[in-house]
Formats: C-alpha cells, sequence, structure tokens
C-alpha cells in the first residue's frame, strides 16, 4: 500500500467540500460600482482572493508560505501577496476601469494552514500568462517576487514552488546543451562524470594554477573548475589562467585518450568583459564555460544564448543563493531558482550533495534533482514538489554535487544523486596524501568499481564499505584516501525540510 | 599508455564473466547493445567500425558475447568497445559504453603544440598509431 499524504488533492485544484475549512471562504469581491470607489479597500474583498478560481492550464501558479503578521486575517494576507504580486496598490485607482483588470488580477484561489507551524499558511496564487514578457526571468521574477517581499503586514514570506505552463516554457531557449548532448561530446556514459575544484581558491598563480588542473585531469577527472570567486585578481590575472588551464586540459588529454574539460570562470563586472573572456575560452578550444548566480537573471541568459551559439557547456555556480534559500520562513526555496535557471538555459547547477558539508536534506535535495534532470515531475509533496511541471523537452540540465564529500562515500552519493550527475571531489582529490593525481584516480576507481556493482545487481548501498574496500586492493590511493577521510561525515540538522512526510495509510 | 575511455577503465580488464553481467543489464533496460571498434582511438573519434547492426530485440547476453567473440577473432588486437543504446523518448543516445579489447600495446597520443600570437596555443591531439594506414597499426 503506498503511503497516503496528509493532503490527499492535487495542489492545482480547489479543495473539495470536504475539506473546506472556515478559512475558504466563499469570494467577497465587491464588483461594479461599488468596487471602484476611491479610497481603501482589503485586497479580499478587490478581486485577489477568490476560492472559486479554477486556475487555467495556461496560468503560472505560485505557492507561497505566507506569515502574516499578528492580528491580520491570512486570507488578507494572502490577498494581497496576489494584489502587491500583480496589477494592485494601496488604494483603489480609477485607471483599473481602463483595463481587463480581471483578468490581470493575480488570484489566490487556497489558502491552507502550513501542518506543523502555527501561523504560517500556504497560499496559491494564479496570474494569467499575459502578465509576463515571453523568455525573460527578469520579468517574472520582477512581479513573482518583487515589491511583495517588503509588504508590512507580513511578518515573513516565502516562495515555495511554482507551476510553469507549457505555454510560457516554450518561450524561453532552456539548457545550451542539455545532459545528452554534453555526454555525447564528452563522450562519458553510464556514470556521474567527476571534477573538482582548484584549490586553494584563492592565490595560485596562473602556472601553479594549470598544474592543479593538469594533476588532477591525468588522474582520472573529467573536469576541474575554478571556484566562484576567481575572476581576475592581482595573484591571476583571467588570460594567464586560461592559457595555463587550456594547456593542462590538452595534456591531460593526450595523456588519458579521454576528452577533458575545465570550467573557466567567466564572470566578470560587465557583459562586456564576460563576452571577452567567453570569447577567448572558445578560441583557445574549451568545450565549458562558468558563471555565477550573482551575474543576475539578465546576464545568465545572455552567456545561455552565447553558450548555445558557440556550442559551449555552460556550468553555473550558485553562489549567493543560501542568502534567500535557506531559511524555511523568507525568501525563496532553491527548487524555484532551478526552475527558473532551466528556463534560463544553463547546463550544470550546483544542487546539493546530501552527504557533503552544505545545506541540504535527501528528500528535498531530491526534488531539485527531479526538477533539473526530469522531463515531467508529478506532485511529490514529500520532496516539496508542490506542482506538476511539464518541461515539454527542454533540455536537462546536469545537477553538480560539489563540497564535503569524499571517495568513501561514493555509494551513499550514487543511491541519492543517481547516474546523471558531476561529483566533484574538491579537497577530496587535492588533500589526498600521495598527491593531487592520487586523489583523482582513488575517486575514478572508486566510482567505477560501484557502477560495476550496481550493473551487476548487487546491493551496493549496503555492500558499499566493502565493494569500495576490493576495489582498493588493486589501487593503493584509494586504499589511502579511504584510510583518512574515513570517519569524516557532516550530521547536522537541515534548515529547510519538506512541511509533508508520507504516513502508513490506515486502510487495509 | 592505458586508454581510458569508457565506463571502466581504470579498473583491470573485466573477465568475459563481467562483460556479460554488464551486457544483461543494458538488455534487461531495453537497451540495444552494439560491438564497435578501432585502431585510432583519438578522443574525438565518435564513429568507431560497427560491427554489424546494434542487438535489438536481443534478451540474453550469450548472443552478444558471441558475437564479441567472432570480433575478438578478426580484431583480437585493436580497441573494441560495448556500446548500449537507448531509443526512449528524451534520451536517444547511448548510455553506457566500455571498452572490452585493447590491443597488446597502445601508443597513446602526442600534442601537437602551434605557437600563435599573444601566447595562444594551438593544440593538436595525434595518434601514434595513425602515422602507419588503417589495418596496420598495432605490429
Amino acid at each position: 500500500m503506498p503511503p497516503d499524504l496528509l493532503i490527499p488533492t492535487l495542489p492545482t485544484s480547489r479543495r473539495t467540500q470536504q475539506e473546506e475549512t472556515k478559512m475558504n471562504q466563499h469570494s467577497m469581491t465587491i464588483r461594479g460600482k461599488d468596487r471602484y470607489r476611491s479610497g481603501v479597500m482589503e485586497y479580499k474583498k478587490m478581486g485577489y482572493w477568490e476560492p472559486d478560481y479554477e486556475p487555467k492550464e495556461t496560468d503560472i501558479i505560485a505557492l507561497f508560505r505566507v506569515t502574516p503578521q499578528d492580528g491580520v486575517d491570512p486570507i488578507e494576507a494572502a490577498a494581497a501577496v496576489a494584489g502587491e504580486s500583480s496589477t494592485a496598490t494601496w488604494t483603489v485607482v480609477w485607471t483599473d476601469r481602463l483595463t481587463a483588470a480581471e483578468k490581470y488580477r493575480a488570484k489566490c484561489y487556497r489558502v491552507d494552514p502550513v501542518p506543523n507551524s502555527p501561523g504560517q499558511y500556504f497560499a496559491y496564487i494564479a496570474y494569467d500568462l499575459d502578465l509576463f514578457e515571453n523568455g525573460s526571468i527578469a520579468n517574472l521574477s520582477a512581479s513573482i517576487i518583487g515589491n511583495v517581499f517588503g509588504f508590512k503586514p507580513l511578518k515573513a514570506l516565502r516562495l515555495e514552488d511554482m507551476r510553469l505552463p507549457v505555454a510560457y516554457v516554450k518561450t524561453f531557449q532552456g539548457p545550451a546543451t542539455g545532459i545528452v548532448v554534453e555526454r555525447e561530446r564528452m563522450d562519458k556514459f553510464g556514470r556521474p562524470l567527476l571534477g573538482a575544484t582548484v584549490k586553494p581558491k584563492l592565490g595560485l598563480s596562473g602556472r601553479n594554477y594549470g598544474r592543479v588542473v593538469y594533476e588532477a585531469l591525468k588522474g582520472g577527472l573529467d573536469f576541474t573548475k575554478d571556484d566562484e570567486n576567481i575572476n581576475s585578481q592581482p595573484f591571476m590575472h583571467w588570460r594567464e589562467r586560461f592559457l595555463y588551464c587550456m594547456e593542462a586540459v590538452n595534456k591531460a588529454q593526450a595523456a588519458s585518450g579521454e576528452v577533458k574539460g575545465t570550467y573557466l570562470n567567466v564572470t566578470a563586472g560587465t557583459m562586456e568583459d564576460m563576452y571577452e573572456r567567453a570569447e577567448f575560452a572558445k578560441e583557445l578550444g574549451s568545450v565549458i564555460i562558468m558563471i555565477d548566480l550573482v551575474i543576475g537573471y539578465t546576464a545568465i541568459q545572455s552567456m545561455a544564448k552565447w553558450a548555445r551559439r558557440n556550442d559551449m557547456i555552460l556550468h553555473l555556480h550558485r553562489a549567493g543563493h543560501s542568502t534567500y534559500t535557506r531559511q524555511r520562513s523568507h525568501g525563496v526555496s532553491f527548487r524555484v531558482i532551478a526552475k527558473w535557471m532551466r528556463l534560463a538555459g544553463v547546463d550544470h547547477i550546483h544542487a546539493g550533495t546530501v552527504v557533503g558539508k552544505l545545506e541540504g536534506d535527501p528528500a528535498t535535495t531530491r526534488g531539485y534533482y527531479d526538477i533539473c534532470r526530469e522531463d515531467y515531475n508529478p506532485v511529490r509533496l514529500e520532496h516539496g514538489v508542490f506542482f506538476e511541471q511539464n518541461w515539454a523537452s527542454l533540455n536537462r540540465m546536469m545537477p553538480v554535487a560539489s563540497g564535503g564529500i569524499h571517495a568513501g562515500q561514493m555509494h551513499q552519493l550514487l543511491d541519492h544523486l543517481g547516474e546523471d550527475v558531476i561529483l566533484q571531489f574538491g579537497g577530496g582529490t587535492i588533500g589526498h596524501p600521495m598527491g593531487i593525481q592520487a586523489g583523482a584516480t582513488a575517486n575514478r576507481v572508486a566510482l567505477e568499481a560501484m557502477i560495476l556493482a550496481r550493473n551487476e545487481g548487487r546491493d551496493y548501498l549496503a555492500e558499499g564499505p566493502e565493494i569500495l574496500a576490493k576495489a582498493a586492493e588493486t589501487c593503493t590511493p584509494l586504499k589511502s584516501a579511504l584510510e583518512v577521510w574515513k570517519n569524516v561525515t557532516f550530521n547536522y540538522e537541515s534548515t529547510d525540510m519538506p512541511d509533508y512526510v508520507p504516513t502508513p495509510s490506515v486502510a487495509m | 599508455m592505458r586508454i581510458t575511455q569508457g565506463c571502466f577503465s581504470f579498473l583491470p580488464d573485466l573477465t568475459d564473466e563481467q562483460i556479460s553481467r554488464q551486457v544483461q543489464y543494458c538488455l534487461e533496460k531495453g537497451w540495444a547493445v552494439n560491438i564497435e571498434f578501432t585502431d585510432d582511438p583519438h578522443p574525438r573519434n565518435s564513429f568507431w567500425e560497427m560491427w554489424g547492426l546494434p542487438m535489438f530485440d536481443l534478451r540474453d547476453a550469450a548472443g552478444v558475447m558471441m558475437e564479441l567473440g567472432q570480433c575478438r577473432k578478426v580484431y583480437g588486437n585493436s580497441y573494441i568497445r560495448m556500446s548500449a543504446f537507448d531509443n526512449s523518448h528524451g534520451w536517444e543516445s547511448v548510455r553506457l559504453s566500455f571498452i572490452v579489447n585493447r590491443p597488446k600495446d597502445e601508443p597513446g597520443f602526442r600534442l601537437e603544440r602551434h605557437e600563435m600570437a599573444g601566447r595562444n596555443i594551438r593544440y593538436t591531439t595525434k595518434s601514434y598509431a595513425v602515422d602507419r594506414p588503417e589495418g596496420g597499426r598495432y605490429g
């Protein structure tokens, strides 16, 4: 018997009669002439609370976690969110009557108390497609996470999830390359890709930096990576880095017979500088470039278009996201950022490791990975996925797991994250006692041994340590890695988890 | 040198028993397995020669292993790889690929550098083997 979820209906539908609580009253909208009498009117009476509204196929739907100030009616707070993220201002304006105002008003159609979180409410809000410009994350986000997040009657507000209609999805380019073509270009199939971020992240000269790249790639990694804050500093001009890195990539390719890459970070202060760096990376024959999330949505979309035009894989480092994704009560969930980035068109996105050093509850992380990689996402409340999402054949985006992971966790990583992922072992490669090449080899051998065992039908999760120990018998670097990092785990409580958990069904 | 293309090149060469289990995994996924061989394993050489067509509709790895045996008889001193194709929507590409045979001596590649303006270098990876004509490359 599959587990029942606490809320049995699809969030895109209205609540059934049985579920109707005192909270979900009928429409209070004032209509006709009275609606436009000058003065201040409650949002719920202005047409922003429409509990009878059935969302259309083409509507964009947003789910907010609303924490009203003490004494503020949750319905009014939710209606205010709908109003402030669409057409409303604080007072009635007669100029509404010059437009098809009812169409353009976002409509909150459902409000639920958040389980086990007194004072918090989930508000479902539908927006007409015509409210948004085609193919513009900047436009979408300016409405949905614009002024409304500073609205005084709310203590806190979080954008939890969005349903993007196919009609809107199809106005975006999507990932420049996509998982399938990336694998074909890299000639790597059937296993996660392996990477490492060059450390120390700051301070190396171009020549020393290239050394790390060469050693790691020759040892068996597929990719190395610039860190988010490596741009062009006094200790290393960007051209120095690019030139030495490409020497390293080509040398490692010839030494192994494999296609290799290094994410050259083209993040800079202006678009002109970024284009200049990207062009140089292309001229040098790099297969991949990288940008940081902090460059902004429009810059990301511009670079995605550049990457598509130039057959370049585009890696995104999610620098800065934790400032607004991490706390449960306020900000934007990373699942929304992941959806926006898939639309915007990046190929790689850091999406958590579960077992590593950075925030990431397993169920929530699973939800992010599904958003990156699947063509269709069903509702999975237990993973924090509130809406069905049809990606309409938009390319798949490769998730990247980075931060505090090592070879000894290979079975857990494969179990949590699957096959289409890039596992980045920075410290877990460069910190190896026998050197960088040995560190890379340890990771590659551990990975190949685990894939071999999985494909043979073994219970690799349970037998993981045993499989690794066996592989280490013919690989000293792996033996040494397992020894050094054997007790390293990062077990801290997550700050962001799904609100709905599966409960055993009461039916027999 | 040892070319490390494919999924299992960092492990000791797979036994036929191990190869067979990987093939069975692919067949159970509904993928068609193809045997390919080459004496030009350049990293950008996507198209190795096909030993017949991909084996669609096969259930048992034994059939693939028999073909591998035949292929080895003729091209035993070349690179041979197994590739599994998934024709499901949204993939329509290779899902697993691994080397199952190597020449006795793997000569590898040299890196040619062509110095350009502004410290830029054009790199070319050249296989030592392809200095000799196709068919006579590994002794």
